[in-house]
């Protein structure tokens, strides 16, 4: 069985998570779509610290001895999950970005092309 | 579609927002004698949907109406729409498919996850709403404006409307009928829906805790 120090900790860690990640999204600084993830890893980590008997059954199930290394384990491999996710979306963000400088390159050159196909005149000081 | 809409209302201007389509969609309705707006990407609905509106207000327009390009929405129901706009009775209309007059049916699932949020966002807002996820909408100048700098994300409907009350603008529901898609499936498949629904409801709970400046105040 856990110590239960131990589970109170995880379980105060968990609750820390998603307390910061409510304020995050409540304050619009995380959007909903890259907080799932997050909620996910914190409410898995706060039910396995609370419920101890569960958390002893997967170490058990798995052959891990001492029950603590099991959430240590979930945890890091909810932490890979989220990163590999983040992975993806800089991938996307990358390519959105390079289409981006494209589209704005393409525009600034035909502004540029139209400006010497019909100058205007001169001088348009403003007074 | 283009052209049922210039025959239904042809004092209207039409904007197509094509959102990083692939086919040659925005050639077509650029024929058809729409302004086509083409985004470089697909940005989603939400983004799609406020590109529209941040082109009314550029543009000076005292009156949007947004309507789904897939042949859903009936154009000879935006009259009715209009009206309550027009008569500064709400700034924003929404077509509903449930209240009283309107005919819709589609798959089970889909009805009862449409009825979840019918139920949540009439408890939020206080009033009743019948249909949250329909994207047929007349909205003024007040609701352009602030959808234009202000619009949720990916599947935005349920949130705008609440956005658009917890403002402090009025929003109304006006049944229509809706047809049956012509072309395109829907864009939620069962997995994502599931995913999207679990993404809204987290966006209406969170949305609970935020402080809305009315726009009087801001």
């Amino acid at each position: 069985m856990t110590p239960l120090r131990i589970s109170l900790a995880a379980a105060l860690a968990a609750g820390v998570l998603l307390l910061v990640v409510f304020e995050l999204i409540r304050s619009r600084r995380l959007q909903e779509r890259y907080a799932l993830l997050w909620l996910l890893t914190g409410i898995v980590i706060f039910v396995l610290a609370v419920w101890r008997g569960l958390l002893s059954n997967i170490a058990d199930l798995v052959g891990i001895a001492y029950p603590p290394s099991a959430l240590f384990i979930l945890a890091s491999f909810f932490i890979l999950v989220v990163l590999l996710h983040y992975s993806t979306v800089i991938s996307k963000l990358s390519d959105e970005n390079r289409i981006l400088a494209q589209r704005l390159a393409l525009l600034e050159h035909r502004v540029a092309a139209d400006g010497e196909q019909s100058p205007k005149g001169l001088s348009s000081h403003e007074s | 579609m283009i052209r049922e809409l210039r025959e239904a209302e042809p004092e209207l201007d039409v904007i197509v927002i094509d959102d990083g389509s692939a086919d040659r969609t925005a050639a077509v309705a650029a024929e058809s004698g729409a302004q086509v707006v083409s985004l470089p990407y697909n940005v989603g609905i939400g983004g799609a949907v406020q590109t529209g509106y941040q082109y009314a207000v550029k543009h000076g327009f005292d009156l949007a109406v947004q309507v789904d390009g897939d042949g859903q929405h009936d154009p000879l129901e935006i009259a009715r729409l209009v009206e309550p706009v027009l008569d500064d009775r709400a700034d924003m209309v929404v077509g509903s498919r449930f209240a009283r007059g309107g005919g819709y049916r589609g798959t089970p699932p889909r009805r009862v996850g449409i009825h979840l949020f019918a139920a949540i966002v009439s408890l939020i807002v206080r009033a009743r709403v019948t249909d949250t996820t329909s994207g047929f909408r007349a909205v003024n100048r007040r609701a352009i404006e602030l959808f234009a700098a202000d619009y949720p994300h990916d599947y935005p409907e349920v949130e705008a409307t609440v956005l658009l009350v917890r403002r402090g603008l009025r929003m109304m529901e006006v049944p229509v009928k809706m047809r049956v898609r012509e072309t395109g499936s829907s864009s939620i498949t069962t997995l994502r829906a599931g995913y999207y629904m679990i993404k809204v409801l987290l966006a209406l709970f969170i949305g609970l805790f935020r402080r809305y400046p009315t726009l009087e105040e801001s």
